[in-house]
């Protein structure tokens, strides 16, 4: 955000120095939510996205870039209704600032998203997007950067495009009616070009036109077209910067080591050995743990194995063994957290009765760029170059380590190389606020080495299923699963500083919340003490319940005697969910037989709001199982970038499939012992089966597809192996029970 | 000591062993290449070494004893390879940062091997990680890229 003055972003159309930036959002008051209408006028936040100073358009695209294509998608929302070219514009992450809340995030949340729209429903989604306005919840996450943009960013985009027209016809007495726009320039209807940034000092000083039409599916140029990413180039030439990348004048380099056993802190260290080696400039403590301040990175690293540290106990427990146990050990009514789906009675219905018991283990994200951070702390001033989610939480957090307030910090986001929820956290951020503070006035860049970030790892949690269904009459008559987990919204919404909701819905979301009209059906979720932090991993909730849901499904429907697919047609409830099913049937040719040693498995998830129906087919080979093929349907609405809509997809499958197979953290001593990728392996390019993506689009709400394909996949391939083998795996990673090739 | 880089000799100060990665990205400033495991598991720290794919990050720079060459001496903006280009056409890259090590790999694969079978390019690619999964796009694009090189050879010829 260089040169751009802070507070111009807190106005709606500022006067900057020969420049106006534009973007009115007016809160959409609907009627139907009461709730709205309690909000305070303040509150209806101007949202500023487009700036166009003499020199250029820059577009504001405020959710983070961490791999999943959100700059190119919000640019070109706003560049659909603006009418210019995402080559000549200039793009910039703005600030972090209230005024850029995710009213789409929250608005789930709080609320079960596929159960229908409901009064109920209906108020909890508007509670959660008053809590996000009000919090000025400014984050990347959820798969909500397309729900929340959609229509805010047109609208900025159309704002601009009216106001310059409303200009040039001002000057030359042309009706805005006959004045149309193209790359950048208001057009008269003699052809002449106006450059919209011969009209900034102009712009500055008017009121925007506010009263604008969005275009209708017809006129749109961008939306659904196959464009090339302008960021494509510079990822495939080395060229594109990336939080670990930053260098500055005079930088330190520094690693930061903490307690594997997170939270345990440190006693005591001794540095003598690292401080005289080579490059070393200090070594200092920090919270629960020590960093090293280096002339390279690579001296830091070799000099932080040279530290002798005194490690605390963990504050949880220390073994894989004694965590699953405290997990075992909550399926108690004190500890029951939710119900959703409590209909019937699963307990009297009557028929041949299935028990499973099923498991998930903690995760890490492990993004192939590891934890990076800048800062320089001079003249008051903290200055931070991060890649992060959470901007305001980002900030907060580092000035709070480096002991100066929130206004004195100014913030650069830079891009992630991956995240899948792993830059949700902000410890990172302290962490470098407190070398800024070390570093005497120098900047200076903190980079984990792969050991630091698998042992930093704020996991997915480990979870336990206890599955019972009954089934006659080859149907499924009863289906009851009891969950539980310890509560992602109450260790990461503590670390956070959110109020904690009565319930966490994360803990049910996946199995609680899919849209099975089974006769008597009974989801409950019971809620572990915190132990292990535990995060925001890709699909969150649904990661893990999705398998257990649709592993008891899958047994259910085979003790039946019914088909996977023919049965879930029969109880299915929602008309997008019954689309897909049917349309990934089709794809995969449902029914067709297969040769011996193959197999296929269907699984069906709903996660933040998209069903998705995944068929997976497998073959036994000599040299192990080997996934052949992945049918994918879903529906979000619209797709707005289709090939970074397929990109997404098939990425999703791939880090579904992966973990599935071979995904674990283990924990000794309250330490990962998980430390890299040799210990924590993942799919590779021989093993990636060809992936078939087909999006089905509908007028319904507009979707993301960042996370829900990932929640399918596990028990698509658990069934396939099924089928293939006959073995039903219950608990992940499944590479415990079968090779694969 | 002596160090070729992408066409130009540097004269760096450090310990032997050092890795190449490392000299490469924080004494030449040259960041195209990863860090990603520092165990030579992930490939993103891509290089050739006398036309060679090596993992730079185990690589100490005592013995390395080529011309280096990193992605940006690959090909550049206005002046991609084919890889590159490839790469480009597909719109592989998500995240982006294992790519540059994914490139250089597939270009030592073709200059090597100028129409590689699927099972030449899942031998190739194999120590290359991807965190996104991008492994179609980057199996399609590997195949663009050869067709893009032969077509160009045979036109030289």
């Amino acid at each position: 955000m260089a040169g751009i003055a802070r507070r111009a972003f807190l106005i709606g159309s500022a006067a900057l120095a020969g420049g106006v930036a534009f973007g009115v959002w007016q809160v959409r008051r609907d009627p139907a939510n009461p709730l709205l209408d309690t909000l305070p006028d303040g509150a209806a936040a101007l949202t500023p996205y487009v700036l166009i100073t003499r020199d250029a358009v820059t577009l504001i695209t405020p959710r983070a870039e961490v791999g999943q294509g959100a700059t190119h998608l919000q640019a070109l929302l706003i560049a659909e209704e603006l009418d210019v070219d995402l080559t000549d514009v200039r793009l910039d992450n703005g600030p972090a600032s209230p005024v850029y809340y995710n009213a789409a995030l929250l608005s789930d949340a709080l609320g079960p998203l596929s159960q229908g729209n409901g009064a109920i429903v209906q108020a909890k989604r508007a509670a959660g997007v008053t809590v996000a306005k009000l919090m000025g919840f400014h984050i990347t996450g959820g798969s909500s950067t397309v729900r929340d943009s959609w229509e805010k960013l047109r609208h900025a985009g159309a704002v601009a495009r009216e106001t310059l027209k409303m200009i040039v016809s001002q000057d030359t007495g042309v009706a805005v009616a006959d004045l149309t726009t193209d790359r950048g320039a208001v057009v008269l209807p003699d052809g002449r070009r106006i450059a919209y940034t011969t009209l900034a000092a102009r712009a500055a000083a008017l009121d925007p036109v506010t009263d604008v039409v969005l275009r209708s599916p017809d006129q749109w140029r961008l939306i659904g077209k196959p464009l090339p990413h302008p960021d494509k180039v510079a990822k495939s030439t080395g060229a594109f910067a990336y939080g670990i990348d930053v260098a500055l004048p005079d930088m330190i380099h520094a690693l930061v080591r903490v307690n594997p056993a997170l939270g345990g802190g440190i006693r005591s260290f001794d540095a003598t050995a690292a401080r005289r080696m080579r490059g070393v400039i200090d070594v200092v403590p920090v919270t629960d743990g020590f960093a090293v301040l280096a002339d390279n990175t690579w001296r830091a690293f070799q000099a932080a194995d040279a530290v002798v540290a005194d490690w605390g106990p963990a504050p949880y427990p220390e073994t894989t063994a004694a965590l699953a146990q405290v997990l075992a050990d909550s399926f108690t009514p004190d500890r029951q957290d939710s119900r959703p789906r409590d209909e019937g009675d699963p307990d009297r219905a009557a028929g041949d009765v299935i028990m499973a018991d099923y498991a998930v283990p903690y995760l890490a994200h492990a993004p192939l760029e590891p934890i990076t951070a800048t800062a320089q702390l001079k003249d008051g001033r903290l200055t931070l170059w991060l890649a992060t989610q959470v901007p305001r939480f980002a900030v907060a957090a580092a000035a709070r380590a480096a002991g100066v307030d929130p206004d004195a910090v100014t913030l650069h986001v830079v891009p992630a190389g991956g995240s899948y929820g792993r830059r949700l956290e902000t410890d990172y951020a302290a962490q470098v606020g407190e070398l800024a503070r070390a570093a005497g006035g120098r900047p200076v860049k903190m980079t984990q080495s792969r050991e630091d970030d698998m042992a930093q790892s704020y996991p997915r949690p480990m979870a336990l299923a206890r599955g019972r269904a009954v089934v006659a009459g080859g149907q499924v008559q009863a289906f009851s699963l009891d969950i539980a987990g310890t509560s992602v919204s109450g260790s990461q919404g503590a670390r956070w500083g959110l109020p904690q909701a009565s319930a966490d819905a994360s803990l049910a979301e996946g199995a609680g919340d899919q849209p099975f009209a089974v006769p008597h059906i009974r989801v409950t979720a019971y809620r572990a003490p915190n132990m292990v932090p535990v995060s925001s991993w890709r699909s969150v909730g649904a990661s893990g319940n999705g398998f257990f849901h649709e592993s008891l499904l899958d047994e259910a429907i085979h003790a039946a005697g019914a088909d996977p697919l023919a049965e879930r047609l029969r109880l299915v409830t929602d008309p997008a969910s019954r689309r897909v099913l049917e349309t990934v049937g089709q794809m995969a040719g449902w029914g067709s037989t297969l040769a011996p040693g193959r197999g296929r498995g269907l699984a069906f998830v709903m996660s933040f709001g998209v069903p998705v129906a995944e068929v997976v087919e497998v073959s036994v080979t000599p040299s192990g199982l080997r996934i052949d093929k992945v049918f994918v349907a879903l529906e979000v609405g619209r797709i707005v970038d289709p090939v970074n809509f397929e990109n997404q997809v098939q990425g999703g499958v791939v880090w579904g499939l992966g973990h599935a197979m071979y995904g674990e953290l283990t924990y000794a001593k309250g330490a990962v012992e998980q430390t890299n990728f040799d210990s924590y392996p993942s799919l590779r390019l021989p093993q990636c089966p060809d992936i078939v993506v087909q999006g089905l689009q509908s007028d319904g709400p507009i979707r993301g597809a960042g996370e829900p394909p990932v929640p399918p996949a596990a028990p698509a391939l658990a069934a396939a192996i099924f089928a293939a083998t006959g073995e039903r795996i219950r608990s992940l990673p499944l590479a415990r029970a079968v090779t694969f090739a | 000591m002596q160090l070729i880089v992408n066409g130009t000799t540097h004269r760096v100060d450090v310990e032997d062993d050092m890795p190449l990665l490392w000299v490469l990205r924080d004494v030449l400033h040259i960041h195209g290449p990863k860090y990603g495991c520092g165990i030579a598991q992930c490939g993103a720290c891509t290089v050739h070494v006398a036309g060679v794919a090596v993992r730079s990050c185990s690589l100490p720079v005592g013995a390395v004893d080529g011309p280096v060459t990193t992605i940006e001496g690959l090909g550049h903006a206005g002046a991609l390879h084919a890889v590159q280009a490839a790469w480009v056409a597909h719109q592989v890259a998500q995240c982006g940062y294992c790519q540059s090590g994914q490139i250089m790999q597939a270009a030592a694969l073709l200059a090597e091997v100028p129409d590689p079978a699927d099972a030449d390019i899942d031998a190739a690619m194999e120590g290359n990680l991807c965190r996104c999964g991008t492994y179609l796009r980057i199996r399609a694009a590997v195949k663009t890229a050869a067709a893009m090189l032969r077509a160009s050879q045979t036109t030289e010829d």
